[in-house]
């Protein structure tokens, strides 16, 4: 059996990558997808500890976890669209109307 | 059952009618505005002789409580009023005379822009007095006493464009506070001990004490604070210096507040005190050195003064040194006869004086005067009675009072006091006779009368009160509205006093039974004696005559007779002329001794030391460290996402750090 810290070591490394994604891109679709895939890094790690301590809660917080995502990305996908309707760019740092 | 007097009308009446002037004055015609300040302050004086007559038949002291102000746990203060003997005295001659100079101002102020103001500050101070007098308990009579003091205040300042009235006023209002330092702190001693500020309470608790004979106790201490709050109040040394200042403000105001009524006010405070002071021997004695002292060294100055009004204003507080003297030897009543008779000629003396002023022109300097009973025999008579009364010429009122206190010191066994009494009874004499002489007789030695100065009061004679015309250009007499009170206290003063040192003492004796019961001691005493003190006492009373006599004697030889005497006297004696001149240098010692380290610590301690380098600085600074903080912490909020994003996962890796830190721990 792999045992767990493996499982802990690749979800923290797909949410640093997450992070790393987020920050330094300037895509608003790349950094969505960022996004899902810290959430996907935390999911790895709520099933690697479901499996090892045989509870169905961590597991059933994962479908909680991907119904959300789907949610938001439903809504955050609409709202790119929107973005990009009016400012015709996907570039975070021209997105910056709330600025004074 | 004692009758409802409604003592309260009797200060509320000059409040409303103060309340009113001082509202709606401004639109009010100037008729208006004098019959509304004399109706009420009137009133208050038929309400005083309508108590008079009830009261007499009634049981005196009467208290009648209004409402309870302060009730904490045991100690407890009313908004009461008390009336005595004592009181009633004093209210008649407050309203009296304070009615009479309202009459005389109405002329006097005609033509002044703040004429509605003034009335309504007037009657203001009728208000605060009447409850300085009426008070049945120190505190209410403690807003009175601060009461009077800003009406003082307002009314010393009315000119107040012009910075000497300004500062004249400042200048009573602070020495005044410094007496009421003392008077305070003398009700939190009562408080503290007797639990009380009502007099029946407080002096009931100071019966019951032992004498203060030997060592300076409680009593001696509240006495002797009472005593700097008189001497701020009624201008003894060392708190005199504001009184003379005070002569800035209009004329009636000073012969209404400061000298027939509000600097009689410790007078009264004293007397009323007299259960403390009688078991305080020490502080007792105090108040008589004081009084003393203060007679003679005001006297000295008011001899070398050449403004009018100044010599008026001296002769004043050394005629209160003669009243606390009085006091001091525990002659009260006395001293409050002499406070009466004091009101009557003093406030003529000023209001004749303002009607001479008046007839010159706005001129104050004696010197500039002269020859001036043929212009202005009213006024001239009027002042006449009035320097007859306060020298003590026998059968006018001055000489029944000043010889009772005389009497009273000399029978005391204070024999050195007695003699500086006569000596001053004699520098009165020639101050007052200097001014006489040098107002009304020799040659007029002022401007011509074409010089006279047209804008000086004198459309009173186109005002219906006063329907006297009277021409331009020359020494004129006053009309007639400002003639009527100088001829009512004339007649006082002329007969003010007959009412006898004897029958006052034994009016006044309910309320001084303390002080009775030693003259009770002293009925005892085999009838022969009684009957050679009275032979001395007629000694005794013929030698302050004698003194007056030469006082008099002695300003005829100098200012009628050889006028150009005094010059060489003057130059003879040099420095010490000098020095009387300046008024012993006191005001610039106080200043140099007092208010400057005073301002000079205030400036660079208080104000560039504490006030801008403490207070503001940490005002300054903070405000200005929390500018450059948030100077450097707003760049954090860019509007950048990314940066924001940056943030969150800086603050989380540092939460992270140190949960796994504290977790490894």
């Amino acid at each position: 059996m792999v045992p767990l810290s493996y499982y802990l070591v690749l979800s923290g490394i797909l949410f640093a990558c997450g992070v790393t994604g987020f920050l330094i891109k300037r895509n608003i679709i790349t950094i969505f997808m960022s996004i899902e895939l810290m959430l996907n890094g935390v999911n790895l790690s709520f099933v690697a500890f479901a499996a090892q301590w045989h509870a169905l809660r961590g597991q059933v917080f994962v479908f909680f976890v991907m119904v959300v995502a789907a949610a938001e990305a439903a809504v955050g996908l609409a709202i790119i669209i929107a973005v990009y309707r009016t400012r015709e760019t996907l570039n975070v740092d021209r997105v910056n109307l709330l600025k004074l | 059952m004692t009758p409802n007097l409604n003592l309260w009308l009797i200060p509320v009446l000059p409040l409303i009618g103060a309340t009113i002037n001082g509202l709606f004055g401004k639109r009010f015609s100037r008729q208006t505005v004098s019959a509304i300040a004399l109706g009420f302050s009137g009133a208050a004086f038929v309400r005083a002789l309508w108590i008079l007559v009830q009261a007499s038949a009634s049981t005196l002291p009467h208290i009648e409580s209004l409402a309870p102000w302060i009730r904490s746990g045991d100690f407890q203060v009313d908004f009461a009023f008390y009336l005595d003997q004592l009181s009633l005295v004093m209210l008649l001659v407050v309203t009296g005379v304070g009615f009479l100079i309202h009459i005389y101002s109405v002329g006097y102020m005609w033509e002044e822009s703040g004429f509605y103001r003034f009335f309504a500050y007037l009657n203001l101070f009728m208000f605060f007095m009447l409850t300085l007098i009426l008070a049945s308990n120190y505190l209410l009579m403690f807003i009175g006493w601060e009461g009077v003091g800003l009406a003082s205040y307002l009314l010393i300042g009315f000119w107040f464009t012009k910075d000497s009235a300004a500062s004249a006023g400042k200048k009573a209002f602070i020495v005044n506070r410094i007496g009421d330092f003392g008077f305070l702190i003398a009700l939190f001693l009562m408080i503290k001990h007797f639990g009380s500020l009502n007099f029946e309470q407080v002096f009931q608790s100071v019966s019951g004490m032992p004498t203060e004979v030997a060592g300076a106790g409680l009593l001696t201490s509240i006495g002797l604070l009472l005593m700097v709050g008189a001497a701020g109040k009624s201008a003894q040394i060392p708190l005199y210096v504001w009184l003379p200042d005070a002569m800035e403000g209009p004329t009636p105001v000073s012969a209404l507040i400061h000298a027939a009524t509000m600097v009689t006010a410790g007078v009264y405070m004293v007397a009323r005190s007299h259960v403390i002071f009688d078991h305080a021997p020490q502080a007792l004695m105090v108040v008589a050195i004081v009084g003393t002292l203060t007679a003679l060294f005001a006297a000295t100055i008011g001899v070398c003064q050449t403004d009018i009004k100044k010599v008026l204003a001296y002769s004043t507080i050394s005629q209160l040194g003669y009243m606390f003297m009085a006091c001091g030897v525990a002659a009260y009543s006395a001293g409050i006869f002499h406070l009466m008779t004091h009101a009557f000629f003093k406030g003529l003396l000023f209001l004749a004086a303002g009607s001479v002023i008046h007839a010159v022109g706005g001129e104050q300097d004696m010197r500039r005067m002269g020859g001036l009973r043929h212009h202005i025999p009213w006024t001239f008579w009027t002042m006449t009675a009035a320097t007859f009364a306060i020298t003590g010429v026998p059968l006018f009122a001055g000489f029944y009072s000043k010889g009772e206190i005389l009497w009273r010191v000399y029978s005391s066994g204070n024999t050195v006091l007695w003699l500086i009494g006569v000596l001053t009874a004699f520098l009165t004499s020639f101050y007052m006779f200097r001014l006489w002489f040098m107002t009304f007789f020799g040659e007029y030695r002022g401007e011509t009368a074409a010089d006279h100065d047209d804008d000086h009061v004198h459309a009173i004679s186109s005002s219906p009160t006063a329907p006297a015309a009277h021409g331009h250009g020359g020494i004129h007499e006053s009309p007639k509205i400002m003639l009527i009170p100088l001829v009512i206290l004339a007649v006082l003063s002329i007969f003010g006093g007959s009412a006898g040192g004897k029958r006052f003492d034994k009016f006044l004796s309910p309320v001084l039974h303390n002080h009775m019961a030693v003259d009770g001691a002293d009925a005892t005493t085999p009838a022969p004696e009684e009957k050679e003190q009275h032979g001395l006492e007629i000694l005794l009373e013929s030698v302050s005559v004698l003194a007056a006599a030469a006082g008099l004697f002695l300003a005829w030889l100098l200012y009628q007779r050889r006028p150009q005497l005094p010059q060489e006297i003057a130059h003879a004696l040099g420095g010490f002329y000098e020095t009387v001149v300046h008024k012993y240098y006191v005001d610039e010692i106080y200043a140099a001794v007092f208010v400057k380290p005073l301002i000079d610590g205030s400036t660079r301690i208080l104000w560039h030391g504490i006030d801008q380098d403490v207070i503001d600085a940490t005002l300054d600074n903070s405000a200005e460290g929390a500018r450059e903080v948030s100077d450097a912490v707003r760049h954090m909020q860019s509007g950048n996402l990314r940066s924001y994003a940056g943030w969150i996962a800086a603050g989380a890796a540092v939460v992270i750090a140190y949960m796994v830190w504290m977790g490894t721990r």
